[in-house]
């Protein structure tokens, strides 16, 4: 680990280093479901996108080749939405069931 | 993988864990803890992250308020490196209909005999509490300042890396595949196979949240378990607005800000049938944002980042199995939570620590065994979303 990795950004949702992914994937979380877990990375509002494969690189230099990696759940929605959103169009059915 | 155990645990949730923390904690170290995926990877990981002490039997009572003491110095008691996030910003029931109100009253008293500090609220009072509550239709409210909030990762962390420490061992990525039973002519336990090997041991604990029914199974017992999906979202984080859970058993939902800024939020949906779905919906989602957006106004410009599911472990009514299974001599259950088993993880891994090791118990966990079904002496949870 270097000085630099406290300087770099890698998930920009969470505020999380390259030293913070380092420091948790040498305690022994080695799977991306695991670090998203501990450390909230990829559950901000970009879902992972930024982070997702940078964090696949770091885990690959740790010993954990990419093709033995898990790519962790993709959940709904593709997209931050407001609640407001979503109760606006939703249909007629879940505006009655919602009574 | 370790060929023999004094004692091995099923399930790698909050409660696995737990256990398995406070038997090396009481010197029976050589514990084994299997889980089939990742440390909090089922029910713990997916839960709504309340802590709530407000019941309506004495047995929930008595563990939530035992566990909520648990939760004030975990991080010391621990010894963690990270933070468990427990904020106790209170929990805010809400009543709509005179039998609701009426069963919060009895409640209330009830919780008050065990030195709850619970308050029966108007619903003006109740907005002095919830500033952007929606009142329209409220009866009455009643509100608990010491229940909260806790991270479920976190404490699961806690207590498996104070077990590790202790010289238990936590196996991921292992599945158990059945048990064997023979011994002195009782057919107790005597090992358990899984996909790393075979582990002989005299005493299993069943804590393997979902799958509660099927690891039953595999030691010839049947519980009255079943599993239900539940479903949740989360929003970005925004600046602190709501210090309390929301709840409304007539909506079926719930809604908390956590001490990240985000809000989380469930709902029951009656119609969901048993079974081992985890997947969301976007019934759900439109359900959710529906109501809450009514009840909690101002959230309707709070942006939805992510909806997942996870599986209530249910019982008949609703109150968890605890304890040593009369039968199969070995045979431990912590089973059932139906929903509540990450608040109650504190006391349930202290009672079955004692129970598994013949130590008084510290709260009667005789009445929660699973003989209280043959014997009909069941207790019905009055308040379950």
């Amino acid at each position: 680990m270097s000085e630099q990795d406290k300087d770099i950004i890698v998930c920009r949702c969470e505020d999380l280093t390259l030293a913070d992914v380092k420091k948790l994937i040498s305690k022994g979380y080695r799977t991306l479901d695991e670090l998203r877990r501990i450390a909230r990375l990829g559950m901000g509002p970009c879902q992972g996108k930024t982070c997702r494969s940078l964090v696949q690189r770091e885990l690959q230099a740790a010993g954990t080749p990419l093709k033995h990696q898990l790519p962790g759940t993709y959940r709904p929605p593709t997209r931050p939405i407001t609640l407001g959103s979503i109760a606006a169009g939703s249909s007629e059915e879940a505006k009655k069931d919602a009574q | 993988m370790h060929s023999s155990a004094e004692v091995v645990v099923i399930g790698g949730g909050v409660n696995g864990v737990a256990i398995a923390y406070e038997l090396a904690k009481r010197g029976c170290t050589d514990v084994v803890v299997l889980e089939r995926d990742y440390l909090a990877s089922g029910a713990t990981g997916r839960c709504g992250a309340g802590v709530r002490q407000q019941w309506g039997t004495e047995m929930n009572l008595r563990m939530s308020i035992a566990s909520v003491k648990r939760f004030e110095t975990m991080n010391e008691d621990l010894d963690y490196d990270g933070d468990i996030e427990f904020k106790q910003g209170g929990y805010l029931l809400l009543a709509y209909t005179p039998a609701g109100w009426e069963q919060f009253q009895k409640n209330v008293n009830l919780q008050r005999s065990f030195g709850l500090g619970v308050k029966l609220c108007t619903p003006a009072e109740a907005r002095e509490i919830v500033p952007h509550l929606n009142t329209e239709g409220l009866l009455g409210a009643t509100f608990n300042q010491t229940d909260g909030h806790c991270n479920p990762f976190h404490v699961t962390d806690a207590y498996a890396q104070a077990a590790r420490r202790l010289g238990v061992k936590i196996y991921t990525n292992t599945e158990v595949l059945g048990m064997r039973r023979g011994g002195a002519g009782e057919g107790s336990i005597v090992g358990v196979e899984t996909t790393g090997g075979y582990i002989s041991t005299p005493v299993v604990v069943n804590a393997a949240g979902g799958w509660s029914k099927d690891i039953a199974a595999m030691a010839g017992v049947d519980i009255p378990t079943y599993s239900e999906r539940h479903q949740i979202l989360v929003t970005e984080p925004v600046a602190p607005m709501q210090g309390p859970m929301v709840m409304s058993f007539h909506h079926h939902i719930y809604c908390q800000q956590t001490p990240h800024g985000s809000f989380i939020m469930g709902l029951g949906d009656a119609a969901e049938k048993p079974g081992y779905s985890s997947r969301s919906t976007w019934q759900f989602a439109e359900e959710m944002a529906q109501k809450i957006t009514w009840l909690l106004p101002p959230l309707k410009g709070i942006r939805v980042v992510r909806q997942w599911a996870g599986l209530y472990n249910m019982t008949p009514d609703r109150t968890p199995i605890l304890g040593a299974v009369p039968e199969v001599p070995g045979f431990f259950l912590a089973v059932g939570f139906s929903g509540h088993g990450f608040m109650l993880a504190p006391m349930t891994g202290v009672l079955l620590a004692e129970s598994v090791l013949g130590l008084p118990a510290s709260l009667p966990i005789d009445k929660m065994g699973l003989g209280r079904f043959a014997r009909g002496e069941l207790f019905y949870e009055p308040s379950v979303v």
